[in-house]
């Protein structure tokens, strides 16, 4: 296909004769030889899939070029090979999710009601084989039981050699399931079928209570076998923690598959000579978490070991940090500046209203009629153009789009779609690319404020998108043009905190050639990480500490300033003025961007004898009294430890993500010095994720004892006169056990510094847990809503410490998008002041959440453009109509609610 | 004083999923040519095949 003859009209793949399997769909319908991956797909052009394809494999055909109205099939392409010179390489070439097909105990290949937990996206998503109508596949009727069985192709050593956990399939199969009851019209029994819940991350535990709040069945048990009946249900026999036998019958299954490389994969890190984990992941160490075993080759995502979407993202910030780094004297010698055309000019002319009433697959069409509201668009005022489109943000209808602006001379824009929160930057640079300006644009958001919201009543929320239409066309009309402020960027970064992330931080700002100011509160850096023995490679942390603190001393470009908090904040992206006090006093420093890396602390509990016997210790007094010399793990003969103290309560309801993987690292260790010692660890979970899990095996191996209590009884920790016993309740037995102790190690929480400070100088949120809050949990993940802000480390959320390395080095690379632009361009929907009108009363700059209004020299309010948001509340306070937002002006906001 | 060694401002990302598409956008928005290799017909990777995503259930896409 020629790429730039193709129109992706589709004309191609209607008329081609072949139907193959739809890989996007996990096979579950089918597709044409000449097609698209899907309907968004980027680049959005058709390709002739050879394999399948009639002409290649037979010689005749060519249906597709005979219909093409462009003339872009090309069957004499071949394949080039190029050369490329490039400064670094970064492989990303992420995972293969577990086929089950082989495996006769999962019944997959057999039974079409058991399906792979990919196969179940795509049954529920909108784009799917059933349009997201929960159906099974073999009779499309809607299931009203399923099950999900958990690690299938993860912690199995039996049948697929893979003895590490996959890390995300607790949580997908949680969603799935809380998303299949919200798709189901009858009241879904959902079941998930686990050995133990892995909800570790970041506001993980809250949707595992509250799904089985909502009803999802959490069942503790691993299944062995499927059986199918005669309506081709499913029978699933399994045994209760107490040991008695269930059989059940179930609509549907779903496998919640493992992660696992490819053999293409595997087979290019061959070829590039790069080393694997025994797991076969691209293998790291825990202190250069992205760094291959080659230099120069980088790695992120699932390739360098199972993990989620946030994770993934900012491993990717930190490939590219990492990437970045060596590379720094030839920043800007390559790239070339994006091109856009001029902006037309349409200040007085009359308006002309594009409408664009998106279908979003079946997400609108499916309950609004979107005909009819595009009919009805058509009699609105100043309205000259009204289109429908199925995808509205797909490539070609953008660029589509971009052409109906210029042809049909329209200078406003309304799009009927879904929210402006993610889809809004994307219309307006289309608006760009048709030489309109951006602002000229307005959504109308018929999806989630519509058809998802009023599914049941279809014409009531036709009647609705009608309203939402006229509503944003009578502001469109209003419209006018803004101006973005330019601002200038101070090249410097503050980088709060000198634990490991806050020193990572600032040397790979360094390495990129940006000074920065290192703000430590203690008298010497290190933070957490000095009373940390190994990390969960078994890496010692003290000598990387070292290394560390000599690579900052000696880098010219780090200013470390210990003993020292931060008294004031103020200014902006690119502008910030921070006042240090430390021992010399204090010194106010500029700088562009700031990193926050503040840390947590270990909770010191008041439970378990903590505080009153010295033989009761937390993790770090443990991993300190070892460093330190002060206890010889090589004496304890009996060390029980217990899991979650203080984490997963409902004082502190989430998990701590390390303590696990800790408490097996001592208990390993224990074993290591003293092969005779007896080690119990005291859990509710095991939650040993990724490449960890093989520790957890280790240490069972090793004959590490592991004993689950729940939360209702919780072990007892007394102090006899020969030493201490813990007592337990075994669930199988249903009796108390009675376990000796030399050490009590308690596994506690990570807490929140709770910088409210802090929080309030750089306008940051933080969750209710005290955790920092990004702006977008699973695509920002380092950033914050407040521009020129990042974070890195524990204040963002508990984490081992290869994932503070990766997030310093992500926050970096972030920071440097912003100071590798000498000027940046802010919003244009900013306040302005019609001090005409100002009283001085001072309610708009007690109002601002942002400190963008301040008293000028008359005692008149004026607004700071680079610290307004936008968010109007100055304008909705003052009682004279002084303040204005530009884009959202009173006279818009009223046309808008007298259109309704 | 030692000669720079010469380097090229350009970083080849192999895989074009999530992970792929946020480090070559961060390399390009600060000053780097990417050269994005993916296999398949688009990028997006296995993300693009995902419903909705924990915790706010936006679609994926």
């Amino acid at each position: 296909m020629d790429l730039d003859k193709c129109i992706a009209c589709g004309a191609c793949s209607d008329k081609c004769p072949k139907r193959i399997p739809n890989e996007y769909n996990e096979g579950l319908d089918k597709r044409k030889a000449a097609y698209v991956r899907y309907a968004q797909a980027v680049p959005l052009k058709y390709g002739i899939d050879a394999e399948n394809c009639i002409y290649f494999q037979k010689g005749k055909c060519k249906a597709c070029q005979k219909f093409c109205p462009t003339g872009a099939v090309n069957y004499d392409q071949q394949e080039e090979v190029r050369e490329i010179n490039v400064g670094s390489v970064i492989i990303s070439a992420g995972f293969k999710p577990f086929d089950p097909t082989p495996y006769a105990q999962y019944s997959y290949a057999n039974f079409p009601n058991v399906v792979t937990a990919l196969e179940f996206e795509r049954i529920l998503a909108a784009s799917g084989p059933w349009m997201g109508h929960l159906v099974r596949p073999s009779d499309e009727a809607e299931p009203k039981k399923i099950a999900w069985i958990q690690c299938v192709g993860s912690r199995d050593i039996n049948t697929c050699d893979h003895p590490y956990c996959s890390g995300v399939c607790c949580m997908y199969a949680i969603k799935e399931a809380v998303i299949a009851k919200e798709h189901s019209h009858a009241d879904l029994d959902a079941a998930i079928f686990f050995m133990d819940m892995r909800t570790f991350g970041k506001d993980f535990e809250r949707y595992y209570e509250n799904a089985q709040e909502e009803g999802v069945r959490f069942v503790r048990s691993r299944i062995h076998s499927i059986s199918e009946l005669a309506d081709r249900s499913l029978q699933i026999e399994y045994a209760t923690e107490d040991g008695h036998a269930i059989t059940e019958n179930f609509d549907m299954v779903v496998l919640s598959q493992g992660l696992e490389t490819s053999p293409e994969t595997m087979e290019l890190c061959q070829r590039l000579d790069i080393d694997l984990s025994p797991s076969k992941f691209i293998a790291t160490s825990d202190f250069d978490p992205v760094t291959t075993s080659r230099p120069g080759i980088y790695v992120c995502g699932a390739l360098a070991g199972p993990k989620d979407i946030p994770l993934s993202v900012m491993e990717a910030s930190a490939a590219a940090c990492a990437a970045a780094g060596k590379l720094s004297s030839a920043r800007g010698t390559m790239a070339r500046e994006q091109v856009f055309p001029d902006e037309r000019p349409v200040a007085g002319d009359i308006p002309r209203i594009g409408v664009f009433v998106c279908s979003c697959g079946i997400n609108i069409a499916g309950v609004v009629d979107v005909e009819a509201v595009a009919e009805y668009a058509k009699t609105l005022p100043y309205v000259t153009y009204v289109r429908n489109n199925l995808f509205s943000c797909s490539q070609d209808t953008q660029d589509k789009m971009a052409e109906v602006i210029a042809e049909e001379g329209l200078n406003r824009v309304v799009v009927a779609a879904c929210t402006p929160r993610t889809h809004e930057p994307l219309f307006q640079e289309t608006l760009v690319n048709a030489g309109l300006n951006k602002y000229l644009f307005e959504m109308a958001n018929i999806r989630n404020q519509d058809s998802w919201v009023h599914s049941g009543d279809p014409e009531a929320a036709t009647e609705k998108a009608k309203d939402l239409v006229r509503m944003g066309v009578a502001k469109a009309a209003l419209l006018a043009p803004l101006e973005e402020v330019q601002l200038e960027v101070t090249p410097g970064a503050l980088v709060i905190g000198g634990g490991v992330s806050g020193m990572n931080a600032a040397l790979n700002l360094a390495a990129q050639g940006y000074s920065c100011h290192l703000v430590e509160r203690d008298n010497a850096l290190g933070g957490n990480a000095r009373s940390l023995r190994v990390t969960a490679q078994n890496q010692p942390i003290g000598p990387y500490l070292e290394e560390l603190t000599e690579k900052i001393a000696a880098e010219p470009l780090i200013t470390v300033h210990l003993n020292t908090t931060i008294k004031e904040g103020e200014g902006f992206v690119g502008n910030f003025k921070t006042t240090l006090a430390g021992d010399a006093g204090e010194e106010v420093v500029e700088h562009g961007v700031a990193l926050i890396c503040t840390g947590a602390a270990e909770y010191k509990p008041a439970e378990y004898l903590y505080g009153q016997d010295p033989r009761v210790m937390t993790h770090l007094e443990i991993d300190q009294a070892v460093l330190n010399g002060d206890l010889d793990l090589g004496k304890i003969n009996n060390a029980v430890f217990i899991q979650c103290v203080g984490s997963r309560e409902p004082e502190r309801p989430y998990c701590s993500k390390v303590c696990c993987t800790h408490s097996v690292e001592s208990a390993l260790a224990i074993k290591e010095a003293n092969p005779e010692a007896q080690v119990v660890i005291l859990y509710r979970d095991i939650r040993t994720f990724g490449e960890r899990e093989l520790l957890y095996k280790e240490a069972r191996g090793k004959g590490v004892l592991f004993v689950r209590y729940d939360l209702e009884h919780k072990p007892v920790v007394q102090a006899k006169d020969d030493g201490l016993v813990v007592s337990v309740r075994d669930h199988v037995l249903d009796r108390d056990l009675l376990i000796e102790a030399d050490l009590v190690g308690l596994a506690t929480a990570i807490v929140s510094h709770k910088s409210n400070d802090l929080a309030q100088m750089f306008k940051i949120p933080m969750d209710a847990d005290g955790w920092f809050l990004e702006a977008h949990q699973k695509l920002r993940p380092v950033d914050f809503a407040t521009d020129g802000v990042f974070m890195a480390g524990l204040a963002h959320y508990p984490k081992p410490l290869e994932e503070a390395v990766a997030q310093a080095q992500a926050a970096v690379a972030r920071a440097v998008t912003v100071l590798s632009s000498t000027e940046m361009m802010l919003p244009g929907t900013v306040a302005w002041m019609d001090q005409r009108k100002c009283v001085g009363c001072g309610v708009c700059w007690t109002v601002c959440p942002y400190q963008a209004i301040s008293q000028d020299d008359k005692g008149l309010a004026v607004v700071n453009e680079a610290l307004c948001k936008g968010c109007g509340t100055c304008v909705a306070s003052c009682r004279s109509g002084a303040p204005n937002l530009r884009g959202f002006t009173n006279q818009g906001v009223m046309a808008q609610i007298m259109a309704l | 004083m030692a000669k720079a060694k010469q380097v090229t401002g350009a970083v080849m990302v192999v895989g074009g999923g999530i992970a792929g598409m946020q480090s070559a956008l961060d390399l390009a928005n600060s000053g780097y040519y990417v050269y994005l290799v993916e296999k398949s017909p688009a990028i997006g990777g296995v993300m693009s095949q995902l419903d909705k995503t924990f915790p706010t259930n936006d679609c994926a896409m």
